[in-house]
């Protein structure tokens, strides 16, 4: 009789504590893990096909869809990598909006995944005060762009409309409101035993390690370096803002919790620094032939009204070349790659997934840990299937 | 730093080096395909320029493009140096028929990913990865649906529709 050493089994696509459709082959020795193999693909769109058969234009809201809890970050990425490419300057108005919207984003998707990662570790309340705090930051998309989730607000050269009268006030509310269940949340976890017990000392990655397997965003941060494209690529104005890099020391899950704790203090710190010194101006550039002109123009100038239709219809033409824009979205660094081709469709978009390339490591995290730190591991890296598959 | 990077490359590795390029401040270098190893390699040892980050591996398919000359595929390396917040990009350029290039697994484990992505959209071999196979797309489907000769609105594999239609190119 042969002996069976190991066991392997299979956990997901279908599991709550995997986010979505992330499927994970796991190779046991009793309780330890010997090895585990993520499995993706199962929800492959191919996102990046698609924007490659669209006008510049129209391939903006292909992006929200992708990593579906930051929209915005999405949008500010791919329009700034466009504008890069087209070589246009926005109005200071814009550029504070954009922060605004893109910390608002952070916060939001901070939230979500605080409540889905303490419920995978039996924390089962904090979804629900989470979730309660994220309504104030979804009325404020609402305001904007019309729509609570995929909002395309952002677009090339600017924003889709005007902000809206009441901006100030809404952006405060949801400040104040999720400033106070900052509180709860540390009430609740931070000195948890429990909680402590589940995330200290799991999922561990050193620094060099982090940099090896090229993490970045809080899973980088959380080994300890201290990198972050805000501060070292400022984009979209964000030299113009005072804040501070949130890190760990230990790289394992209970830093990365702590982190992005941090991470949403120092978001409130830059939203409320927006709001104050935030610019008069226009809320578009004004570049004939590549920039929508306002719709109020459209109504009445003629040749708005012509610009207007032929980006509408034919777009305009990108010069042949590759230009590349890195963002630190909440979930790490989001980056577009994009190449024309002189015509009026894209070459080639590629997305820099940070969720993807997180994932990669997870082998890594788990290798030696207990079964039950696995839900840990995968919650702690922060993972959107929607990205991950694109 | 960019200074010192472009010495570098010309001191170094002048006869691999094929073209430069420099479009809205995005400095990349064009390579030879046999040299990109080694060239990696000198980079993580190298302790002054301090390039070890490896943030993205991508290509791009020039086909029915005045650059298809060049080669009609083009792998893109995005690196990083951390302590001096500085990106460029190392370029190869490889033919139409079999295209190879070497593996960076030895030296970043996270290329394992992004080769096998790029390996699974644009059928591009990367010679000693450990185990090049699909990661995004169903393992059904046939071609490298990132090619620009692979059809947009085709099916593959059948779902629900188009069950007798011929594949067809819609750009």
């Amino acid at each position: 009789m042969t002996e069976q050493k190991t066991v392997t089994i299979n956990m997901g696509p279908q599991h709550p504590s995997t986010h979505g459709v992330l499927r994970v082959i796991l190779e046991l020795d009793g309780e330890r893990v010997v090895s585990a193999k993520p499995v993706v693909g199962y929800l492959h769109t191919g996102i990046e096909k698609t924007m490659e058969s669209k006008l510049y234009y129209k391939a903006l809201p292909c992006t929200d869809r992708m990593d579906y809890l930051s929209p915005m970050s999405n949008n500010l990425g791919y329009c700034l990598a466009v504008e890069k490419l087209m070589d246009i300057d926005v109005p200071e108005k814009v550029k504070w909006a954009r922060v605004i919207l893109a910390e608002l984003t952070r916060i939001k998707s901070h939230l979500v995944w605080l409540g889905t990662h303490s419920i995978d570790l039996g924390a089962m309340s904090m979804l629900l005060y989470t979730f309660r705090d994220r309504e104030s930051i979804i009325d404020v998309y609402e305001a904007c762009g019309g729509q609570r989730m995929m909002t395309s607000y952002i677009r090339i050269g600017g924003l889709a409309h005007d902000l809206p009268i009441d901006f100030e006030k809404k952006v405060r509310k949801a400040c104040r409101q999720v400033r106070n269940g900052l509180a709860d949340y540390e009430n609740l976890l931070v000195n948890n035993e429990i909680f402590i017990n589940r995330t200290k000392n799991v999922g561990i990655i050193s620094a060099e390690d982090a940099v090896a397997w090229s993490l970045s965003g809080p899973m980088l941060r959380g080994s300890g370096v201290k990198h972050d494209l805000r501060k070292a690529n400022p984009y979209s104005g964000y030299e113009n803002f005072d804040f501070d890099i949130a890190y760990g020391t230990n790289g394992d899950a209970y830093d990365r919790f702590k982190l992005r704790l941090e991470e949403i203090r120092q978001s409130l710190r830059i939203i409320e620094q927006g709001l104050d010194g935030m610019p008069e101006g226009a809320y578009r550039a004004h570049v004939p032939g590549v920039v929508l002109p306002p719709k109020e123009d459209v109504l009445y100038k003629m040749e708005s009204m012509i610009f207007h239709f032929k980006i509408i219809t034919e777009g305009f033409k990108a010069p042949v070349g590759t230009v590349y824009q890195g963002i630190e979205s909440p979930k790490g660094e989001l980056g577009f790659m994009i190449t024309g081709d002189g015509t009026n469709m894209p070459r080639r978009i590629r997305v820099r997934p940070p969720s993807f390339i997180n994932l990669a490591s997870l082998p890594k995290l788990v290798e030696g840990c207990l079964f039950s730190d696995v839900v840990c591991a995968i919650g702690t890296i922060d993972i959107v299937l929607g990205e991950v598959d694109r | 730093m960019e200074e010192q990077l472009r010495g570098f490359m010309k001191e170094r590795f002048g006869d691999a080096l094929i073209a430069e390029e420099d479009f809205r401040g995005d400095e990349s270098y064009v390579i030879k395909p046999e040299m990109l190893f080694e060239i990696c390699r000198a980079f993580l040892d190298d302790e002054t320029l301090n390039v070890r980050f490896l943030s993205d591996i991508t290509a791009i398919d020039w086909l029915g493009h005045d650059r298809e000359r060049n080669g009609r595929f083009e792998v893109v390396y995005n690196l990083y140096s951390l302590p001096h917040s500085y990106r460029f990009f190392l370029k190869v350029r490889l033919p139409a028929d079999n295209p190879t290039v070497a593996s960076l697994v030895d030296l970043w484990p996270g290329a394992n990913w992004m080769e096998r992505e790029v390996f699974d959209l644009f059928g591009i071999n990367f010679e000693g990865h450990p185990e090049l196979t699909k990661i995004l797309t169903p393992d059904e489907l046939e071609g490298h649906p990132l090619r620009k000769d692979f059809p947009l609105t085709y099916e593959q594999p059948q779902f629900n529709w188009n069950k007798d239609d011929p594949p067809e190119v819609i750009r």
